[in-house]
């Protein structure tokens, strides 16, 4: 089976000039990979680094050593050293992300924000509006909000706009930060079935999960990162 | 984006007397990229996009741009007749005082059309609906196409010189400051046009601004500038969300929240 990410031997840490150049170490000696059609689970504490593992695979946070790779049209991309436009030409095409929280766009319309990674892909605008309203449909977002920008959203109705944004495409790879954080009951199964067709579809999930019962529906691995953190010692 | 860069800038230089504008900066520009040059007053940001668009001579280094015909020329090679064309018609340059970017005195109409006269335009009634069609695409409505500028608002000024620039179809277009001195929701609405417009037209863009806010919503990359040198550098939310440099770092850290 392919292995659509490989991280290897990653290590991390932040300077914090403003704090007389403190050194804070977030992991080291990181190491694990995600088959296609699998979902990994990323475990711990709060506060342990998972969302910063997650960042620095999605090339948001730098590495201080280390490997991501990332199998991308046919090759393999190391995001670690990539320059910008190759790490954006992996997440228009292969690389998805769904954050925590929706940076919102003064004035874009909730459809629209969903539809923009099809249309980077070069969607035509009528089917890639129709897709996204699919997606917001299913995720039962009210009607009524599709045509008005997420910025007032509450916090369940900014996380569906986000999934919906996230899951739209067709991407290989999709990182998954908390998901199910502020939605109900029926929102997360939906949710759990839209992770079930993915992992069906043969893409490589990475995921935080506190909610335990969804972690138990969606997980296949569970990948400790207290085991990759300094703090363990301590 | 294709396979070659658009703009390559090597070791630009530029000294006011013994005063360093900027120094040694080098980066290429690839088709349908947005760059964004941040840093605060006086670190060399606006002095750099001067050289970049031919408006000063860099006292050192060079800058090449890939023409229509898909050969790179050395800006500092061509007559001053060359690079106005160019300034004219492939170029765009958006003041932060949107009237040192257009002619007050004449109608909203006729400082869209003047852009496309260069360009050989001779049609009256076809500049008119060109013009008109901007207009449009910026948010002005059609009844203020005989206005004069003077007669417009700031956020409209602004948006009537972004039609201006845009309507030769431009494949570069510098930005100095494009939403300083606006209110925060003409902002707002400035922002999200310009936002459409560039990914819309498949524009390469230099964007100056010392707000972060902007730099994070329009740009792929990015540079820090300070005294002059480029201090840092990368994806934009690479450097906006972990920041390298001490100065960066104070920079992302004295934003407003609201």
């Amino acid at each position: 089976m392919p292995t659509p990410l490989v991280v290897s031997e990653v290590a991390k840490s932040f300077t914090m000039h403003l704090r007389d150049g403190l050194r804070l170490p977030v992991v080291s000696n990181v190491a694990f990979s995600v088959k296609a059609g699998e979902c990994v689970v990323l475990g711990g504490p709060s506060g342990i680094g998972k969302s910063s593992l997650l960042k620095m695979v999605y090339g948001n946070y730098a590495v201080d050593s280390g490997q991501i790779l990332i199998e991308h049209e046919g090759r393999v991309v190391d995001l670690a050293g990539a320059d910008p436009r190759t790490i954006l030409a992996v997440r228009r095409a292969t690389l998805g992300y769904v954050s925590q929280f929706l940076r919102t766009v003064p004035r874009v319309a909730a459809v629209d924000v969903v539809a923009e990674p099809l249309l980077a892909r070069g969607v035509a605008p009528a089917e890639a509006r129709d897709a996204a309203e699919a997606m917001l449909d299913r995720l039962n977002l009210p009607r009524e909000l599709w045509q008005l920008p997420p910025a007032t959203f509450s916090g369940g109705e900014q996380q569906r706009v986000n999934i919906a944004r996230g899951f739209i495409t067709d991407h290989r790879i999709l990182l998954l930060d908390e998901p199910t954080a502020s939605l109900d009951a029926t929102n997360r199964a939906v949710v759990v079935a839209m992770i079930a067709e993915k992992k069906a579809a043969g893409v490589a999930l990475l995921g935080i999960f506190h909610d335990k019962d969804v972690r138990a529906k969606v997980a296949d691995r569970i990948v400790d990162v207290s085991t990759f953190s300094p703090r363990k010692a301590a | 984006m294709t396979g070659a860069p658009l703009l390559k800038v090597r070791d630009i230089s530029k000294f006011y007397g013994a005063r360093i504008g900027c120094r040694n900066v080098s980066f290429d520009l690839w088709p349908g990229e947005v760059l964004a040059v941040v840093g605060e007053s006086g670190s060399g940001k606006t002095t750099l996009l001067s050289c970049l668009a031919t408006r000063l001579m860099p006292t050192s280094g060079s800058v090449e741009y890939r023409m229509r015909d898909g050969r790179m020329r050395d800006l500092s090679s061509m007559s001053e007749a060359e690079r106005r064309f160019l300034m004219r018609t492939d170029w765009g340059f958006v003041h932060q005082n949107p009237a040192d970017g257009l002619r007050m005195a004449v109608s909203a109409g006729a400082n869209v059309g003047e852009r496309l006269m260069a360009l050989g335009a001779r049609h009256y009634g076809n500049i008119r609906k060109t013009a008109g069609d901007w207009l449009g695409r910026v948010e002005i409505s059609a009844d203020r196409i005989d206005d004069q500028p003077r007669a417009f608002s700031g956020g409209m000024r602004q948006r009537l010189q972004i039609a201006r620039n845009l309507v030769t179809s431009p494949r570069l277009v510098f930005m100095d400051e494009p939403t300083g001195g606006l209110d925060v929701s003409v902002q707002a609405r400035l922002l999200d046009l310009l936002r459409g417009l560039v990914q819309d037209l498949g524009l390469s863009a230099i964007v100056v601004t010392h707000d972060l806010a902007v730099a994070r919503l329009l740009s792929h990359r990015m540079m820090v500038m300070k005294d002059g040198l480029v201090i840092e550098q990368g994806l934009t939310d690479r450097v906006l969300d972990d920041p390298r440099e001490a100065y960066t770092q104070l920079l992302v850290s004295s934003i407003l929240q609201v």
